[in-house]
């Protein structure tokens, strides 16, 4: 894989919310299959799918010890992703939800008064 | 599951292709309003300030096809600022605006376009934002650094922007 496509498995392995849970969970230690499958009410099979994508795309590497196999988050790929990633996002996210509220408080102001329509286009 | 039942919708955020970044949001409330959020400077102040510890000094627009705008963000701890400059290329009214978007700086990736798109369902909007990169070396180089050093927000831990979403 070269950087881009490295990149874009990155992005992909990110964009499933099972996935972003795991690696937070992995952020905070080391763990095993099982010790990942409790807490997510999933199988282990189920998170070994998902423990491979992370895998393929350089977020997590896994121990060689069969018996009790522990996956480890991988600092670097993750830091190229997010360098620009959690705050790009961050800065949507919150900006985001503060538009929900300022939508809220618009709906409502709509429904207290018949506003005049307004005039499209041009402003300011 | 990530079991918080969240009452706004996840924003998604990926690459597409070489060279553009497609970010989707679903927002509780009718397209008209939400035109008038991204649209109206008074509005757009209100909420387009990222993650907290910044202010919008400067948010003028000259809203009509071939007008500019010019977006200014200040740091509350330092004072320091990011200016995001710009010409309007395409309005449809509650519907789709596109616009060149070039951050002031050294460390710019150069002009990118970006479209925003509103679709409404049910009274719900679904707002498409898609970014196009001059380039897939300007893309990659502003996913590996770009934001980093521009907008320098304050980084938080990794495990909560990991579970964000």
């Amino acid at each position: 894989m070269n950087a881009t496509q490295r990149l874009d498995a990155t992005f992909s392995a990110l964009a499933d919310p099972t996935r972003r849970a795991i690696l937070a969970r992995l952020a905070s230690g080391d763990a095993s299959v099982a010790e990942l499958a409790r807490p997510f009410d999933m199988s282990q099979p189920a998170v070994s799918k998902h423990l491979k994508v992370l895998e393929r795309a350089g977020l997590i590497s896994r121990g060689r010890d069969a018996q009790r196999r522990l996956s480890r988050i991988e600092g670097s790929s993750l830091e190229d992703a997010f360098g620009w990633l959690r705050d790009y996002r961050r800065f949507w996210e919150r900006s985001y939800e503060r538009l929900d509220a300022l939508l809220d408080e618009l709906k409502a102001e709509g429904t207290r008064t018949v506003r005049a329509r307004r005039r499209k286009g041009s402003r300011r | 599951m990530n079991a918080a039942t969240k009452h706004s919708d996840t924003l998604q955020l990926v690459p597409r292709g070489e060279r553009e970044i497609v970010i989707t949001r679903m927002f509780d409330a009718p397209r008209k309003l939400v035109y008038r959020a991204f649209t109206e400077p008074a509005l757009v102040r209100r909420w387009m300030n990222g993650p907290g510890g910044y202010s919008m000094p400067v948010c003028d627009m000259d809203f009509r096809v071939g007008g500019k705008y010019r977006y200014v963000w200040k740091s509350d701890k330092d004072g320091s600022e990011m200016a995001l400059v710009g010409e309007f290329r395409e309005i449809v009214p509650d519907k789709r605006i596109v616009r060149t978007e070039t951050f002031e700086g050294p460390w710019s990736p150069g002009e990118t376009v970006g479209t925003v798109e509103l679709a409404e369902s049910g009274g719900k909007t679904t707002v498409t934002t898609t970014v196009v990169y001059p380039s897939l070396q300007a893309r990659d180089a502003m996913l590996k650094s770009g934001m980093k050093q521009g907008l320098a927000m304050s980084y938080d831990r990794l495990e909560e922007v990991l579970a964000a979403g």
